[in-house]
């Protein structure tokens, strides 16, 4: 017989370590356990990994659409009030319309511009019309404003120049024209110079303005003709009476804190300029796009919101199918349940093995949904007219939900495994 | 390095100071409720054991034999009487506090091995530890030692299914002693093997309570292998019959010579 060997002293007669130090072996144990059944490990995560990505998609796309809204605002200008003619009634009686009867004028956009806290105010008025030049023809909107214009929507010609206030005044035939209308009547030849002929009227070119893209709702914001409005009243719109009514003063506000006073001002101003009685409704109707913008804004959010509640859904689907395999898994694993509980674990250490393993394939899942969601977003990128937006915060949640998910939907299979009688386990 | 204190020769008493018992059993009743009403598989069962006895408890199936097992090892509470492992009352402990005896006063040893098949025969050994709290690194030493030990030194980053039955009762004996428990408890350790090999296992588990003082408990019905020990406890319908060495208790005629007993 061999020499005999000593065996190691028994490990120090210490309390019940709990289950803190188990949490190391136990992990690699989860992975371990989760790597020896790759197919199903997979097939089970894969419920995760497509809920995750569609949340990650989802968002990314609202969060796109809510950029885009973003910009679409600021490229309306900030700051800025439309004031339109007409009514705006509310109850009772029936209404035309914003802008339907003309009641203001050019005289009341100077009495705006020269309201405190007022940059400028552009009075104006358009219309849709057929512009022809030489060859070619094309439909577009024709506004027809003063040189404020140009400062209340903060867009400059990038060639050429703005017309003058002296040009708007004398009805000179100048043209400023979108890049647009620049493309389809001049194509890739300098539109500078050219003449383009409005209802039978001939303009020169003088300016041309910068790309500024899609508006809300996908309006080509490049397609305009603006035109001196003195010119415009006269020549185009007349029909031989000389008016002076406009359909729309566009007023830009120095700060967003100043706006609400200057639609008091600009209210109280104008109702005296109409004469109307202290009973008498508003002629006149006022919209601070600032305040359209926010409105918009919000929707679009709640309506992000409710794209990542659906792929939320799909998260859930997929924590019931976590909590199906780990079901099988603790069946099929009761023997080992019993030997485990023999060699002296604990209930609580059984259970934490299994919530782990539960949370190793939610959180697995949710890397691997991440990236694809990633991967998707970008390929969105590619084909929306928007690029989508990964927003940190939508991975973290993505993380605390899976990891909530992984506890919630494994706590019951991991509690079945933690109640089984050692014995009967054992004989399993 | 010594390990537990050298125990005095087994059985009875003799001349000298009295160990403390390692196992002491009083009037053990165990009521089990089935659909027919109650069913009591232990009796009243009394037994002492002492450190570093070697003893087989016998009996045929239904005996009260695996209840007194499951009792012993601290798996099962009895519904009357008290049972203390080395001066320590199991009746009134929690659940955790009877899974850390369980881990750190008994070994255990199945007929079927029960070694957890992905792990590694080393990783097998390593796992009470596990539930010991021991850190990763005293985990490894202590299982490639008791690997060694038990004669499969070079075996450590084997999986069961590429180790012969035998080999793998090696392994399980070495997971027993992972902790340094007083007391191998095992059911059955030869039921699973050919003669050869059960003989060699027998002789491991002699060779561990020769010397390393180690108290080892057979469970068994084989009359070949209570033979092999210093004492045999024969129970029958939930009572202790006979106690005492196996020459005389095993030439007493007992119920436990029933053919039943080839077919488990």
């Amino acid at each position: 017989m061999n020499a005999p060997l000593p065996l190691a002293p028994p490990v120090a007669r210490a309390p019940a370590p709990g289950v803190a130090p188990l949490l190391g072996p136990m992990l690699a144990e989860a992975v371990a356990a989760l790597a020896a059944n790759r197919l199903r490990s997979g097939l089970t995560m894969l419920g995760m990994i497509i809920g995750v990505a569609a949340v990650i998609l989802m968002l990314a796309i609202g969060n796109g659409v809510q950029g885009q809204v973003q910009r679409s605002i600021a490229a309306l200008g900030s700051n800025l009030l439309i004031v339109n003619s007409g009514a705006a009634r509310t109850g009772g009686g029936f209404s035309q319309g914003a802008g339907s009867r003309p009641t203001l004028t050019l005289d009341d956009a100077e009495a705006i511009a020269r309201l405190p806290d007022v940059i400028a105010a552009a009075p104006s008025s358009g219309f849709t019309a057929q512009v022809v030049a030489g060859p070619t023809n094309w439909l577009t909107q024709v506004t027809t404003s003063t040189p404020a214009w140009f400062t209340v929507q903060n867009w400059y010609p990038e060639d050429g120049r703005a017309f003058s206030a002296m040009e708007e005044r004398q009805a000179a035939r100048v043209a400023v024209i979108g890049q647009t209308v620049a493309r389809q009547l001049f194509g890739a030849s300098d539109p500078l110079g050219e003449l383009l002929r409005v209802r039978g009227v001939t303009f020169t070119v003088i300016g041309v303005l910068p790309e500024r893209g899609q508006g809300i709702g996908g309006v080509d914001r490049d397609d305009v003709v603006v035109l001196p409005l003195t010119a415009s009243l006269r020549l185009v719109q007349g029909g031989g009476a000389f008016r002076r009514f406009v359909r729309t003063i566009s007023v830009a506000v120095a700060t967003p804190e100043a706006m609400p006073a200057v639609e008091q001002a600009i209210t109280e101003l104008l109702r005296r300029r109409h004469g109307l009685g202290p009973r008498e409704e508003n002629d006149f109707s006022i919209t601070n796009l600032t305040a359209v913008g926010q409105t918009f804004q919000e929707t679009t959010g709640a309506i992000s919101l409710l794209l990542g509640a659906i792929g939320g859904i799909s998260l859930v689907v997929g924590g019931i199918g976590i909590m199906n395999i780990m079901l099988v898994s603790v069946t099929e694993r009761t023997r080992e349940i019993g030997i485990r509980m023999a060699l002296g674990a604990p209930r609580a250490a059984i259970r934490l093995q299994f919530l782990l393993e539960a949370l190793m394939l939610s959180l697995v899942g949710c890397a691997l949904g991440v990236l694809l969601g990633t991967g998707l977003s970008l390929l969105a990128s590619q084909l929306l007219p928007f690029p989508t937006i990964i927003s940190p915060a939508s991975v973290v949640a993505a993380f605390a939900i899976s990891a909530a998910i992984g506890i919630f939907f494994g706590w019951y299979p991991a509690t079945r495994a933690a109640r089984l009688s050692p014995i009967e386990a054992l004989r399993s | 390095m010594p390990g537990p204190p050298v125990s005095p020769p087994p059985s009875g008493p003799g001349p000298g100071p009295r160990p403390r018992p390692l196992l002491v059993l009083e009037d053990i009743v165990k009521d089990y409720a089935s659909e027919a009403g109650s069913f009591r598989a232990l009796a009243g069962v009394s037994l002492t054991v002492n450190p570093g006895e070697f003893l087989a408890i016998m009996g045929p199936s239904g005996s009260g034999k695996s209840t007194l097992m499951n009792i012993i090892g601290a798996l099962d509470t009895p519904s009357a009487g008290r049972f203390l492992i080395d001066g320590e009352d199991t009746s009134a402990m929690s659940e955790p506090a009877l899974a850390h005896l369980r881990n750190r006063a008994i070994g255990f040893v199945f007929q079927q091995f029960n070694l957890l098949p992905r792990l590694t025969a080393r990783d097998n050994v390593a796992l009470p530890l596990v539930y010991a709290g021991v850190p990763a690194r005293e985990r490894r030493a202590r299982a490639e030692a008791l690997l060694a030990r038990v004669g499969l030194g070079d075996r450590g980053g084997s999986r069961p299914s590429q180790l012969s039955g035998g080999q793998q009762q090696r392994v399980a004996i070495a997971r027993a002693l992972a902790v340094g428990p007083r007391l191998l408890l095992a059911d059955e350790p030869t039921g699973a093997l050919d003669s050869r090999t059960g003989a060699e296992i027998l002789a491991l588990f002699k060779a561990l309570n020769r010397e390393n003082g180690v108290t080892v408990i057979l469970v068994t019905h084989d009359p070949g292998v209570a033979a092999a020990t210093d004492r045999v406890v024969r129970i029958q319908d939930g009572r202790i019959v006979d106690d005492g060495p196996p020459a005389r208790v095993l030439a007493t005629p007992g119920p436990a010579a029933s053919p039943e007993v080839v077919a488990s």
